[in-house]
């Protein structure tokens, strides 16, 4: 009987964990994986770094308080005050970007839309793979592009760091338009293509974060939910046992 | 201090002298096969399951904002700023999603079994009755989140009461207060879930306990165990093939809830959204209903009755065969004890035909499932690079539509005319010695 109940067990868990990969995965299918670690305290504090720097001007985190930043990041109140804040909010406010929004229409056709849950509506990997696919297009109103959200509105906001990407076309097949094959790099920026990609992950890394900060939370809670709960069962297993002797000698 | 308990228990009965033995005849008492096996766990969970619903729920309301302005708000400051917060709402979504694998399973278990066949034909309708009540609180409980699926799942599932015939439009403007799903639907939604239909839900599972009770449980070999030899150890008068609920089931029931909560743990902590199966990716989007989500699709539990709904076309200019055939897919399961008309219960002594179409009816549930999920579109282009994608999944669809209404066709000139050929059903459980 308990090593029916183990292998069902062992095969319930096997299978939910085989599962795991995809179900952990949040959108962006098809695209190459960001390859994030929530936890990685470190990426957390370069990828808010970057937002900070790079994004704070244009788009909001309006669920994201400043004090919750600093307790999540492991940063001090005066840290995050100095280094992140650059709107004279309070340290318990949220981050909203101080962009006018009508300027913001007038420039760039739409409002740019809120990050803090952008992580899960269209995931990590579109994240990612977005902020590496930008390439000058002087047909866009902005002069860019990209392969990922073609006509994107947004400018490459990282330029400086990843340089500029120009579009290398397949050949147009007749009475088609050609096809972007790769993006090659014209004119280096700051960071080599490889630290780019690091830095596009830490930022990747920290949106998935502002989109769910309980994520920190609840993985080391669960390790003790769930061990907590294999003990009880295997306890309530063996009261089972025990009572329903009863039942099994009551057929003599 | 046993005496104080005796004064008091003794002070109740002499003014409500049936509760015990109600309170035995029902929990204590109630007389059940020894012979479950494990398609007879999934009862007791749905009632755990139903109790965490109401549970974290009525946490859930404490914070939540019931306005098109704020629900969406609301529901993130339950997720960052209300102290465990995104775990009671957790605790709920992945419920929501349990309840309808636990009932899923439950009812196949009273199909597999005939657990619905005299005299129980009440315990089933009652049962189908929480099933439809369930889903119409699962989908009223979707839309409270307010996200962009929210409203265009809610768009899409009202307007098929638009396809009746001279006052579908009235009739879609009047359940949702508005010209679209608005503030108003939301609030009457918001009634809905959280008083009327959990009311009448518990009503409903008191009434199914109840009328189980009255005539016994089924067991996996679908003997009746009242009708069989008399007296066991505990009691000269009852079943000699029953045995006491309480402590075997229970103790046997908790095994399976704990075994239970570790996958629902999980879930809840390692997978909560499933991978866009129990939360959806375009549900953390505000609703806005100037963009439409590029797949409309409902939630999951829903898909098999959606695809249903999608496979069937319209002809004579309306297109309310579908939702006669979504709707028909329910009811045929209400009338499932008068359609399959075979004396024998259990599939261990019924004939290969019976088999073979409950594989059937298994196998298309599934697949409409996959349908109505976008899984074929999916798959149709990835396996078949140069196939229509539309024709295939039409045909594919179409025909796994047939094997579910088949099932019930078949069924009933299986049984009524005599065709089906049985095994001898064995006089006592087979696990009796």
């Amino acid at each position: 009987m308990i090593k029916r109940y183990l292998s069902a067990l062992a095969l319930t868990l096997g299978l939910v964990a085989a599962a795991v990969p995809v179900l952990a995965a949040e959108g962006g299918e098809g695209l190459p994986s960001a390859g994030t670690n929530v936890a990685d305290r470190a990426a957390l504090q370069r990828g808010a770094k970057l937002f900070f720097n790079y994004c704070v001007g244009c788009h909001s985190l309006k669920y994201v308080r400043y004090s919750r930043l600093a307790d999540d990041l492991g940063l001090s109140e005066d840290e995050v005050m100095t280094h992140f804040n650059f709107t004279g909010a309070k340290f318990g406010e949220q981050v909203i970007s101080h962009m006018p929004v009508d300027d913001a229409k007038a420039w760039f056709g739409k409002d740019p839309p809120d990050l803090s849950l952008e992580a899960r509506s269209k995931g990590v990997d579109f994240i990612f793979n977005y902020l590496n696919s930008f390439y000058l297009d002087p047909s866009r109103p902005v002069g860019w592009n990209n392969t990922v959200f073609p006509n994107a509105s947004m400018p490459n906001p990282l330029w400086e760091l990843q340089g500029l990407q120009v579009a290398v076309h397949s050949a147009a097949k007749p009475g088609a338009e050609a096809v972007v094959e790769k993006l090659e790099l014209s004119k280096p920026g700051r960071l080599t293509p490889e630290q780019f990609r690091g830095a596009t992950r830490d930022l990747a890394t920290f949106l998935e974060y502002t989109a769910e900060p309980a994520a920190l939370e609840r993985q080391s809670v669960g390790i003790w939910v769930i061990l907590f709960l294999v003990v009880l069962t295997f306890l309530l297993y063996l009261l089972k046992k025990e009572y329903w002797r009863d039942v099994h000698e009551s057929h003599d | 201090m046993a005496n104080v308990f005796t004064r008091v228990g003794d002070w109740v009965n002499e003014r409500a002298p049936n509760l015990a033995p109600t309170f035995r005849k029902h929990m204590t008492e109630y007389y059940a096969p020894k012979n479950f096996n494990l398609w007879y766990y999934f009862g007791s969970l749905a009632l755990l399951v139903l109790v965490n619903q109401i549970i974290t729920g009525i946490f859930l309301t404490m914070n939540y904002k019931t306005s098109a302005l704020e629900a969406f708000n609301s529901v993130e400051y339950i997720m960052r700023d209300v102290e465990w917060g995104w775990l009671i709402r957790y605790m709920h979504s992945t419920g929501a999603s349990l309840f309808f694998v636990v009932v899923f399973l439950h009812m196949f278990r009273g199909i597999m079994y005939g657990s619905f066949k005299r005299p129980r034909e009440l315990v089933w309708i009652l049962g189908m009755l929480i099933f439809l009540v369930l889903m119409a609180e699962a989908f009223m409980g979707y839309v409270l989140p307010w996200g962009n699926m929210s409203f265009w799942g809610a768009k899409v599932i009202i307007s098929l009461f638009g396809t009746i015939p001279y006052i579908g439009s009235s009739l879609v403007e009047w359940i949702m207060g508005d010209f679209l799903p608005a503030d108003a639907t939301l609030n009457r939604f918001f009634a809905l879930h959280v008083i009327a239909l959990p009311l009448v839900l518990l009503l409903l599972v008191v009434l199914h306990l109840a009328a189980l009770h009255e005539v016994g449980s089924n067991n996996p070999d679908g003997v009746d165990v009242k009708h069989g030899p008399k007296g066991n150890r505990w009691d000269a008068t009852k079943p000699a093939d029953a045995i006491p609920f309480h402590p075997y089931y229970t103790v046997k029931d908790a095994v399976g809830v704990g075994f239970f909560l570790v996958i629902a743990a999980f879930i809840i902590f390692f997978a909560p959204t499933f991978g866009g199966w129990f939360l959806e990716h375009d549900n953390f989007t505000p609703a806005n209903n100037l963009v439409t989500p590029s797949h409309i699709k409902p939630s999951w539990y829903f898909t098999p009755f959606y695809a249903i709904l999608r496979m069937i076309p319209s002809f004579f200019g309306t297109a309310i065969w579908g939702v006669i055939g979504m709707f028909g897919a329910i009811l045929l399961l209400v009338l499932l004890p008068w359609i399959d008309q075979g004396e024998v219960r259990s599939v261990r002594y019924r004939g290969l035909g019976f088999r073979i179409a409950l594989g059937v009816l298994v196998f298309s549930f599934l697949a409409l499932g996959a349908v109505g999920a976008g899984v074929t579109a999916e798959l149709i282009p990835a396996w078949f690079p140069h196939a229509d994608v539309t024709t295939w999944e039409n045909a594919f669809g179409r025909l796994m539509v047939l094997g579910y209404f088949g099932f019930f066709v078949f069924l009933w000139v299986y049984t009524r005319f005599g065709f089906e050929k049985t095994k001898p059903v064995p006089e006592r459980v087979t696990t009796h010695d």
